[in-house]
């Protein structure tokens, strides 16, 4: 039986000290992978014998405006049906030039999924076929899902007082 | 003798004629564009567009509480809400540590699969529809509608319903919410007896059938590596069902299979939804009953001990003061919640349907995205149709159950 032990023992042999930030957030196992290496981690992940993490099933970003460096977080979400356990691990991404290379040789699934997160947060995923924008208006020039545009604030600023436990 | 006009050499670019099948085309159900490039009424090419709904939902969850998110999950896949919206309470559940009582998770279960019921019975018979014949589709129908009776009773409102909350309901299902069910379920004049006139109707109706086997099939390792989820991937034959794999609200204490099919085409895609019917209509007796078995102050249970997370009822709000206290802390949404993340699926009617929640510790998501089935199979849509016959782009589009609001978010 496959576990988040045997799975990060594997994952150490192969790449070393090169995977970091090991955590288990909800029993998830989730670790941090130098960007270069996405591919060949996502490769080794699908092409192991006992690993066999060959369903994708969700791809997406997150922006983290405070990280120097390293704004950009790509989400990888993968699946074992054969032992039934999911993985995360992400990749993190300077946000002046956000090159990442593209899973949709491995996965087609991915080809929407990184058009999306392309769209929403500027990823530029190396490697895909055809990298436009998705759901947005093809004319947009900014990024929206990224933090630099909030939203209205919904909380109101004069109740920031003690009083009210803000 | 030749009086035709002739066109003038080199003046024809091309042999093949481009179609634009929608975006608004009575054929596609919602809001999809496809161009198509047609030799004669063969598909050569497709490419799909989609966008045109797009309604920012996961960047306006960046700046709501959580319970304020429960309406944008109802129009994701509008045909089946509540499966969202129990979908969404789930994940907050699992991020707060909420533990919900059994039989808020049988009333849910009830729910989710009356939805996985309607939506199922509006993809079949839409694809009886699109196969020319209509009368299936308003036989069902009238179905669909004591469905939404239910939904009507338990929460108030019918398609985009936000039902439920944080922990549980927002009330005890009422008398007249079972009677209908009841009604919903009766074997002579309710909804099983009307499924099998349905399936008498098609199943193994001549006309249908040569009009759907072979139509838009997928292999079951094409689909894998399309992220196919749910009824489209269990007709291809592979036996992925979130409810077997995670379970979640109790479904480990339901006996029931997952039909699958073999070649994964129109027609497979119809038996296995039918299936899957019948499996959601015996899940709900088993509920049903269950619920039924708890008497006493144990039947008036219908949400978990959550103070600081479930909305209080409205005579405590009026009378004491914690709940005047929790009432105005989670309608202002003032609660923080705890900071981590985490992914939690459950099965959509589509597939699986998942949240992803990173909290930093505020009142609002610092990030959330929805896995939405049915963005992610759409991108076989155009490997479907190629070299097939333009009917057939319509057919394998109705049968791939494509919901708009949800390809979109």
């Amino acid at each position: 039986m496959l576990t988040n032990t045997i799975i990060q023992q594997r994952l150490t042999e192969k790449f070393g000290e090169l995977l970091i930030n090991w955590e288990e957030p909800y029993g998830m196992l989730t670790f941090t992978a130098p960007k270069e290496l996405n591919l060949k981690v996502l490769q080794f992940l699908f092409d192991d014998a006992e690993l066999k993490f060959t369903f994708l099933t969700d791809l997406q970003a997150v922006h983290y405006p405070d990280q120097k460096g390293a704004e950009l977080a790509v989400v990888y979400h993968l699946h074992n049906w054969t032992d039934n356990i999911r993985i995360r691990f992400k990749v993190f991404t300077d946000i002046l030039q956000p090159d990442v290379f593209s899973a949709t040789a491995l996965f087609q699934s991915a080809n929407f999924m990184e058009r999306e997160t392309y769209d929403f947060f500027g990823v530029n995923f190396v490697g895909h076929p055809n990298l436009i924008r998705i759901l947005n208006v093809d004319e947009m020039d900014y990024f929206p899902m990224r933090k630099e545009f909030p939203l209205e604030d919904q909380t109101r600023i004069d109740k920031d007082d003690e009083m009210f436990g803000r | 003798m030749s009086e035709h006009i002739l066109l003038p050499e080199g003046s024809i670019e091309k042999q093949t004629t481009t179609l634009n099948l929608g975006p608004t085309h009575p054929a596609t159900h919602g809001v999809f564009q496809n161009i198509l490039e047609l030799d004669g009424e063969r598909i050569m090419q497709a490419t799909s567009t989609v966008g045109y709904i797009h309604r920012a939902f996961e960047k306006i969850a960046e700046r709501r509480p959580l319970y304020q998110i429960t309406p944008l999950t109802d129009r994701l896949n509008y045909c089946s809400s509540p499966i969202n919206n129990m979908g969404w309470h789930l994940t907050c559940e699992k991020l707060l540590g909420v533990q919900t009582p059994k039989r808020v998770d049988y009333l849910r279960i009830i729910i989710m699969e009356l939805a996985r019921i309607s939506d199922h019975l509006i993809c079949n018979s839409i694809v009886g529809v699109d196969s020319g014949a209509y009368s299936g589709f308003l036989y069902l129908m009238q179905f669909r509608e004591l469905i939404y009776e239910i939904y009507e009773e338990v929460c108030g409102s019918r398609l985009t319903t936000n039902i439920g909350r944080i922990g549980g309901f927002e009330r005890n299902f009422t008398n007249a919410a079972f009677q209908k069910l009841e009604k919903f379920l009766d074997e002579k004049s309710g909804y099983p007896a009307q499924l099998k006139e349905f399936e008498n109707l098609f199943t193994r109706n001549r006309i249908f059938m040569d009009r759907t086997i072979g139509c838009g099939a997928i292999t079951a390792e094409r689909a894998m590596n399309y992220g196919f989820t749910g009824p489209n991937l269990r007709a291809a034959g592979v036996d992925y069902d979130v409810r077997i794999h995670t379970p979640y609200s109790s479904y480990e204490d339901f006996n029931f299979t997952i039909p699958v099919g073999k070649t994964g085409d129109c027609y497979d895609r119809f038996l296995v939804r039918n299936e899957e019917m019948w499996q959601s209509l015996s899940i709900i007796k088993q509920a049903y009953q269950k619920v039924q078995s708890f008497k006493g102050t144990e039947a008036e249970i219908f949400h978990a001990d959550s103070p600081a997370y479930y909305l209080p009822e409205k005579k405590d709000v009026y009378t004491k003061m914690e709940a005047l206290i929790y009432h105005f802390k989670i309608v202002m949404g003032e609660t923080s919640m705890p900071a981590g993340e985490v992914y939690s699926s459950v099965e959509g009617a589509n597939g699986e349907l998942g949240f992803y929640l990173i909290s930093d510790g505020g009142r609002t998501p610092y990030r959330l995205h929805f896995r939405r089935p049915c963005f992610i199979y759409y991108q076989a849509y155009p490997e479907l149709i190629k070299d097939g016959m333009l009917s057939d782009a319509v057919i394998t589009m109705s049968s791939l159950n494509l919901i708009a609001g949800e390809l979109d978010a």
